[in-house]
This record gives C-alpha cells, sequence and structure tokens, in this order.
C-alpha cells in the first residue's frame, strides 16, 4: 500500500547504492593495480560464459533462494533466525541418513531423503523456537549455539559414526547414485525439478505473507507481538510456525548440498548459504518478491568469482567484498531515505492541542 | 544573609540568584509575568493573547477543560515549546530561554505528570543525576541533603531504593526535590493528584504550601479537580479556548468555579440505577490467586453480571492490574479459577478467552493495542478472523464504515502511528466486538481529556446496555465513583468492596486506597481476599 512516489524513492535510492557500491569496489580493484572493466568481464564470463557455468549459477541459487525465503519468513516475524546454518545442516543430516542407510531405489530414495531433510531441518528450528518462546532464550544467542551443536553432531557422524571404511574422515564417502538428485543433462547440471520447486516455493511466500491471515500475524507479530496477543494473535504458535516454515526451507537447502551439490555429508556442507541469506533478507528490505532477483546476482557473482583467480590471478573474496558494501550501502540509503521521507512528512503531522497523547517527551527530544 | 555553600553536588545549582541557597536558607524573591503569549497549531489558537502575573509565595490553580489551553501555556513557561508571540518576564526582566534545562537555570520547573526519572536508578542516582557536573559525584553529601529534604517534607523516600519499585506519588517527590535541588523558584505541578492516596495527596499539598509559604515559592497546579484546587491555591486563573475568562482569588466554592469554567453549572453525568440480581452471571473468580515478585493477591471471588460494571481502585501496583491480566488469561493464576458464562478458562491462553467473548484492553495504546506500522485496514483485518485468506477489500470497507460510524480523523490506509492519540483510542474502541461477553479493561480513558472520556465510556455503557460485562481499572477515583454498580479496592494486595457505591465518595475512596479499610468496611462490606 506504498505511494509511487515512494516506490520510486525506494527504486532510485537502490540504485544509488548499487552504483555506489560497484564504484567502490571498481576503486578498490584500481588500488590493486587491475582494471575494473576486466575483472567485471571474468566475472560475467565466470558466470554465464557456457550452459555449464549458469547451471553452475543455478546450484548456488538453488539453497541460498531456500534459506532466505525462509529468513524472510522469519525476520517478518520479528526473529532474527541467525540459527538457519544449523538448520541447514540437521537438513544435510537428516537427509544423508537416508542416502546412506535406506536401501531403496532413486524415485523412493531421494523424496524420501528430502522430506527427511524437512523433518531435520523443522526440529531443529523448533527448537530455537521452543527455547524463545517458552525459556526466554533470545533466538540469535540460542541460534548461534545451535549452529556449534549442529556442526560437532557433524563433525562426529563423519569422523566417526558414519565414516566408511578404510575413510578419510572428511566425508561420509560418496552416496549412491539411487540417493542423488539427479541432473538435467551433462552440459546442464542442475536439478530443474528443484529450480521449479523453488520458483513455485517463492510465489508461495510472496502470497502468504501478502495475502492470508498468517502473514498479517506474522507481521503483527514481529511489530509488536504484545500488542498483537491483545488482537488475537496466538503469538506463541505464529512465532513457531514461523521458525517451523524456515526449518523446512533451510532443512531442504541442506538436502540440496548434500544430495545434489557434494553428493557426500561433510563438515560445513552448507557453504555458508544460511549466513548469505541474512544479507539477502536485509538487501531486499525482507520484501520477498525480490529473493529470487537477489539471489540469482549473488549465485553469479559467487559463482563467476572462481574463475578470477585463474585468469587474474585475483582472489575470489573481491566479490564478497562487493557483496558486503553493497548490503551496508543499500542499508544505510534505506536510513537515508526513511529520513528524507520524515522530513518531508513532518508539516502533516501537526500537534493539535487536544489530541496528543504525550507530546511533551517527542518536543523535549527535538530541542537537545 | 550569604552562606557558603559546601556541599559536594553542584553548588551553583543550589545557589540562586542573590547568592542564597533554597530549601534550608530562607526565602527567595520571584515575580514572573506573562505578556501577550499566542501559539496557534495549524488553525487551532492555543494560547490567544495570555497576560498573568504570579507573585512570589503564591499557589495559582490554572483551570480550563482538556483543549483549554493550560497544557500548552505550561509548555511554553517550562520551556518545552516556544511560544509564537509574547514574552516572559522574570523580575520585570525578559528572558528568552530555548528549552527546558534553560527554564530551569532561569527558576521554573515543571512536574510532569509521568515524571521523567530514569527507572534504572536508585532515589540517589536520581537525585545526583543532573544536578552534578562532576565525574565522580559525592555521594555521601549528596545523601545526607537528601536525606534533609526528605525530612522537611516528611517524604518517604529512601536513597538506595530502585526508581522501579516506588510508587507514582514517591517517583512524583523524588522529581520535586530534584528540581528544588536544581534551583527552582518556580514548580509547574500537572495534575499530580491523579494515581495517589488521599494521604500521599495531603504530604504532597503540605510540602508545596511549606514551599510557598517559608520559601516564597511560586507553585503553579494544573487540574481539572476542583476540590485540589480549593484545598491547594490561593488564587485561580480559568482559560477556555485560548483565552483567559477569569482571574479570582480563593476561597471560592466548586459550583462558583465550574460557572467560571463552563458560564454555566454542570450536572453531573447521571447514572441510571439498574436492577441487575436477576441478570446472568457472565464471568466468575473462585479463590483466584495471583502471585508477583512484589504483591499477591489471594483468594480473589466475585462474580459479574451481564451489563454490570464494576470498578478497580488502588493505587499502582496494588494487585488489581495482575488480577486483571489474569481475568484474562494474560497472567498466571496461581490457584483458583476462571470462568466465562460458567466455562473454566483458568490458565487458557487469552486467544482462548477471546473466542469465549472475553476483550482484554491493556492501558497503553501504542505499547499494547496498536501496532505501529500496520494500517487501520491490517488492524480491521487481524480481529475479522475470516478464515486463512483476508479479504482485504472487505476489511478495508469495515474499517472505512468505523472510520465513519467513529468519527475516527484519518484515511483506512493511513499507519495507525500516523493518528492523534484520541483517534488511536477510537480506532481500539472501532476494534472492539459490538456484543462482547465480558470486557477488562485496565484504564479506559488514560491521558485523555473529559470530552474524549465521556465519549470513550458512551461506547462502553452502550454495550453495558447490550448485556455486556465490564471489569475497569482507574486511577481516576471520580470516574470509578461515576461509573461503577461496584468498587472493589486493593491495597498491597488486598481486596475490598465498597460497601455502597451510590454513598460513596470520592474522599473516602482516596483514604481506602491509602489503606485505611477498617472505618469503612461494615459487617456486610464482605473482605474478598486476604492474605494466605
Amino acid at each position: 500500500m506504498q505511494n509511487p512516489r515512494e516506490t520510486a524513492l525506494q527504486l532510485g535510492f537502490a540504485a544509488l547504492a548499487i552504483i555506489a557500491s560497484l564504484a567502490l569496489s571498481a576503486g578498490l580493484i584500481i588500488l590493486i593495480d587491475r582494471e575494473p572493466l576486466e575483472v567485471i568481464e571474468t566475472l560475467w564470463q565466470g558466470a554465464f560464459g557456457s550452459s555449464e557455468r549458469v547451471a553452475g549459477v543455478f546450484n548456488f541459487w538453488i539453497p541460498l533462494t531456500l534459506s532466505s525465503l525462509g529468513l524472510i519468513v522469519t525476520f517478518r516475524a520479528g526473529l532474527w533466525n541467525i540459527g538457519v546454518e544449523g538448520q541447514i545442516m540437521a537438513g544435510a543430516v537428516f537427509a544423508s541418513g537416508v542416502a546412506l542407510f535406506v536401501p531403496a531405489p532413486q524415485v523412493i530414495r531421494v523424496p524420501l531423503a528430502i522430506a527427511a531433510s524437512v523433518v531435520g531441518g523443522v526440529l531443529w528450528a523448533l527448537l530455537a523456537g521452543v527455547l524463545k518462546t517458552r525459556l526466554g532464550v533470545h533466538e540469535i544467542f540460542g541460534g548461534v549455539a545451535l549452529n556449534a551443536i549442529a556442526n560437532v553432531i557433524t563433525n562426529f557422524l563423519v569422523g566417526n559414526l558414519w565414516s566408511p571404511p578404510g575413510g578419510n574422515a572428511l566425508d561420509t564417502g560418496p552416496f549412491d547414485d539411487a540417493a542423488r538428485i539427479p541432473f538435467y543433462s551433462d552440459g546442464f547440471q542442475t536439478s530443474i525439478a528443484m529450480i521449479v520447486l523453488v520458483i513455485v516455493i517463492a510465489i508461495a511466500v510472496v502470497v502468504m505473507l501478502s495475502g492470508t491471515r498468517w502473514g498479517l500475524e506474522l507481521k503483527a507479530t514481529g511489530k509488536n507481538p504484545r500488542s498483537a496477543l491483545l488482537l488475537g494473535v496466538a503469538t506463541e504458535k505464529t512465532s513457531l510456525s514461523a521458525f517451523a516454515f524456515c526449518g523446512a526451507l533451510a532443512g531442504l537447502a541442506g538436502a540440496y548440498r548434500v544430495l545434489f551439490f557434494y553428493g557426500t555429508l561433510r563438515p560445513l556442507a552448507s557453504g555458508g548459504v544460511g549466513f548469505l541469506g541474512i544479507l539477502v533478507a536485509l538487501l531486499v528490505g525482507n520484501q520477498a518478491l525480490w529473493v529470487p532477483l537477489v539471489t540469482f546476482a549473488f549465485g553469479a557473482l559467487l559463482f563467476g568469482s572462481t574463475r578470477l583467480r585463474i585468469t587474474q590471478q585475483l582472489d575470489a573474496s573481491i566479490a564478497k567484498t562487493l557483496q558486503g558494501t553493497l548490503v551496508l550501502l543499500v542499508i544505510l540509503s534505506g536510513g537515508l531515505r526513511a529520513r528524507l521521507l520524515n522530513r518531508s512528512n513532518q508539516p502533516a503531522a501537526e500537534p493539535t492541542t487536544t489530541s496528543e497523547p504525550n507530546p511533551v517527551i517527542t518536543e523535549a527530544k527535538s530541542y537537545e | 544573609m550569604h552562606l557558603p555553600c559546601k556541599f559536594g553536588i553542584n553548588e551553583s545549582a543550589f545557589r540562586l540568584h542573590g547568592g542564597r541557597t533554597l530549601l534550608v536558607y530562607g526565602k527567595v524573591h520571584m515575580d514572573i509575568e506573562l505578556r501577550g503569549i499566542h501559539k496557534r497549531f495549524g488553525s487551532v489558537h492555543a494560547n490567544n493573547d495570555i497576560n498573568l502575573t504570579f507573585n512570589e509565595g503564591r499557589i495559582i490553580g490554572i483551570l480550563g477543560e482538556n483543549g483549554a489551553g493550560k497544557s500548552t501555556l505550561m509548555k511554553i513557561l517550562s520551556g518545552f515549546q516556544p511560544a509564537d508571540e509574547g514574552d516572559i518576564l522574570i523580575d520585570e526582566q525578559r528572558v528568552d530561554y530555548t528549552g527546558p534545562l534553560a527554564a530551569i537555570s532561569h527558576g521554573i520547573g515543571m512536574l510532569q505528570q509521568d515524571p521523567l526519572d530514569v527507572g534504572a536508578f536508585t532515589v540517589l542516582e536520581n537525585f545526583i543525576y543532573g544536578s552534578s557536573p562532576r565525574f565522580l559525584p559525592n555521594r555521601r553529601e549528596a545523601q545526607k541533603r537528601l536525606k534533609d529534604i526528605t525530612n522537611r517534607f516528611g517524604f518517604d523516600l529512601h536513597p538506595s531504593t530502585p526508581i522501579a519499585s516506588l510508587s507514582i506519588a514517591q517517583r512524583q517527590q523524588l522529581e520535586i526535590i530534584r528540581l528544588l535541588a536544581l534551583g527552582v523558584k518556580a514548580l509547574i505541578l500537572d495534575e499530580p493528584t491523579t494515581g495517589i492516596s488521599a494521604e500521599q495527596k495531603e504530604t504532597l499539598f503540605d510540602a508545596l504550601k511549606n514551599l510557598a509559604k517559608n520559601d516564597g515559592m511560586i507553585v503553579l497546579l494544573v487540574s481539572h479537580k476542583l476540590e485540589d484546587v480549593i484545598a491547594l491555591c490561593d488564587e485561580v486563573a480559568v482559560l477556555a479556548g485560548g483565552r483567559i475568562v477569569g482571574e479570582r482569588d480563593l476561597p471560592a466554592t466548586p459550583a462558583e468555579l465550574v460557572k467560571m469554567m463552563f458560564g454555566e453549572e454542570i450536572k453531573p453525568q447521571s447514572r441510571a440505577v439498574v436492577d441487575l440480581s436477576h441478570a446472568p452471571e457472565v464471568m466468575r473468580l473462585d479463590k483466584l490467586c495471583v502471585h508477583s515478585k512484589r504483591v499477591q493477591v489471594d483468594n480473589l471471588s466475585f462474580s459479574l453480571r451481564a451489563g454490570e460494571v464494576i470498578g478497580f481502585a488502588g493505587l499502582d501496583g496494588s494487585g488489581q492490574e495482575m488480577a486483571m491480566r489474569a481475568m484474562a488469561g494474560l497472567e498466571h493464576a496461581h490457584r483458583g479459577g476462571v470462568f466465562i458464562n460458567g466455562v473454566d478458562l483458568t490458565n487458557r491462553p487469552y486467544t482462548q478467552f477471546t473466542r469465549a467473548g472475553v476483550t482484554f484492553c491493556a492501558a497503553g495504546r501504542v505499547e499494547e493495542g496498536l501496532i505501529a506500522g500496520l494500517t487501520l485496514t491490517e488492524h480491521m483485518a487481524l480481529v475479522q478472523h475470516t478464515g486463512s485468506r483476508i479479504d482485504w477489500p472487505a476489511a478495508r470497507q469495515t474499517m472505512k464504515e468505523q472510520i465513519k460510524h467513529y468519527d475516527i480523523r484519518g484515511k483506512a490506509t493511513d499507519p495507525i502511528e500516523a493518528l492523534s492519540g484520541g483517534n488511536q483510542q477510537r480506532v481500539l474502541m472501532a476494534l472492539l466486538p459490538e456484543q462482547p461477553v465480558a470486557l477488562v479493561l485496565e484504564n479506559p480513558t488514560r491521558g485523555l481529556d473529559v470530552d474524549s472520556a465521556r465519549w470513550i465510556w458512551e461506547q462502553l455503557l452502550r454495550r453495558r446496555n447490550v448485556g455486556t460485562g465490564i471489569v475497569f481499572g482507574s486511577p481516576d477515583l471520580d470516574e470509578l465513583v461515576a461509573y461503577s454498580d461496584r468498587i472493589f479496592v486493593f491495597y498491597a494486595g488486598q481486596v475490598v468492596e465498597v460497601p455502597d457505591v451510590r454513598k460513596t465518595s470520592v474522599d473516602e475512596l482516596g483514604r481506602m486506597i491509602g489503606g485505611h479499610f477498617e472505618e469503612f468496611v461494615t459487617e456486610e462490606g464482605a473482605l474478598h481476599a486476604e492474605p494466605a
């Protein structure tokens, strides 16, 4: 329910932030004596130079979009679900369990592993949720702890219980082909089914957040849980449902990482997709509609940057620098925009003598 | 008479213009004159050519309906707002200040309705805070000073008590001595008697009289409680529509003051006596026990009938807030039960209470009730339980109808925080179900002017008339007496029912909320709760 002027302003500021971050990164590249345009060319070639590479971008895009969409839902409910990394790992572990130990044909084993990953992600997320709603442990601290625990459990499984005979303790050994998500073709090694699934989920999230009671309850709980409760929202259930939803998507992301990307369970199999998802959610200002686009750009940047070392003798972390400055500048521009809007709206919100609830305090502030 | 000042805390703050120090060392001199003050808010002329003089040692009542311009005038005088036109003269010198701190340095300080103290501090720290420029204040000196002042006025303040556990009255007392310590010679009080007991009021008034008489302080009392003004003030100034419409010396009768304010006498809102003996019971509390760290209410039992209004009286933190929340499942009941229409809902979540027809309204509108960042339509959609998909056009339509019906100044697409406080209150009313089984209201008219409060009660009584039972709390004793069929008085967790509401007076109630039960509790005045 924004007016066109606000939308235009929002887009303008976002564009400004993108240009500024590109300029900053270009400056950095010049500083280390490289040609910015060449670097961009390399990035572009690295991401879109061939159909194999585009497939690689999608392989980043699938788990990143899933975790970002899940995070959008928890952020909407006011929950800083830092535990998303652990939820991805829980999904990966559950999927790996099925992949390793259920001797069934591919048509059964893969869906079963995916379903297991969802269960794992939901359980791990609900753990953070119950800690938050019942025991008052803030989700950031609970999430950090649960991330660490998920990693420890993974390490233990990889190194001990699930280590193959004569294994190297770096992974559980390759899964059977029957446990892996099939790819489209040798020239386009990604899963079309997963891409479609992610698009469907993205549409569903957008619709749910804007058009359903659940979406409104998430928003109300996120903005003011005490008021939401009095307006009839079962805030505890709403928070837990947000955790569960994010956990499910994170679990799916974990499944994709192990059942497709690695084909084995290894420590830190999430590859930081969860934390990157947090950046994406911040970047899009919790607007689910933008998530697939932004994650695609991030995927391209990440995958494309792997070629930098080969052709430019540049560390791939330059891509991460670009991402970091981009997120910072977009958030900064959001703040600037809010200030600008505030200033231009001020005359409309003039106090009256009769009905200001506590004008004294606000006015006192303006004197300081 | 110049005395050397050897206190550890800010010496200059205690020293006045003539080099004398306040509170113990004799009279100060100060006259304030307001000349041609104008203030406009948009089209509203809040202060229209105000000319007033306040003389040393006088207590002046500033009377007027809310919206008459008295708060605006006091804010101008205390530096919270600048005037559009006009001058403030102190001892015939024109002064120009840019904020409350500057006003204080000129000797004018205002006690806000909600005292502006720092919650996490102790009494002593708050006293030192703002009055000592030193990085390491001398606590022992400050403590001695604090003790001297509290002793002088008979204030009940212990230096190491944290602010969070003080009553409103104690916070007021602390704020007063803090302002005095800052060298204030004119003290403005805005509705200081709301939410304090009769006894605390007496202490406060004694201190103010003492300050005026012995120290020559000017005290300005903003109030619409005529009894308070008559009891305390030497003179009154009456505002209406932004102008001074009358000034006179006291004593005067309440009727004379009302006439000055309204031009005619106003009859009190009369309340039809309703026979409720056959009305069905909508809510029953059975030996309800609610405990917190500070207070516990035990064995509270009563029935609320359809169409009945029960008022809860009591100072802040006497247990009434807790009891009301427990009635709606928002506070854990340790023992006992809450029955809605005969169904046991003890310790069920609030959502089950709403489904059973019980709605709770908290005192803070925006903190607990409305959601900043959501539009009016979104609020409506939230309370409209219509399945899992939201019918936005329908929600918008309903909200538009309600906006019209409740005369809300705002659009359906406005975020709630864009509305003024009075309009937010109207939105809350618009969101209430039309015919709830029971309403539990924490303080339904908090911060509202007389007119808005009356409007709220019209809405509530309309629901009462169709059979809604109402339980409400209020620090405003007039409100309790005016609208309650029965009144329960809470004091430190004890609960006593006022024997006959029609015969009780605000005075009597004032003494009861201060803990003086015995003289009022007759044989039939049942004690509803006692410590276990």
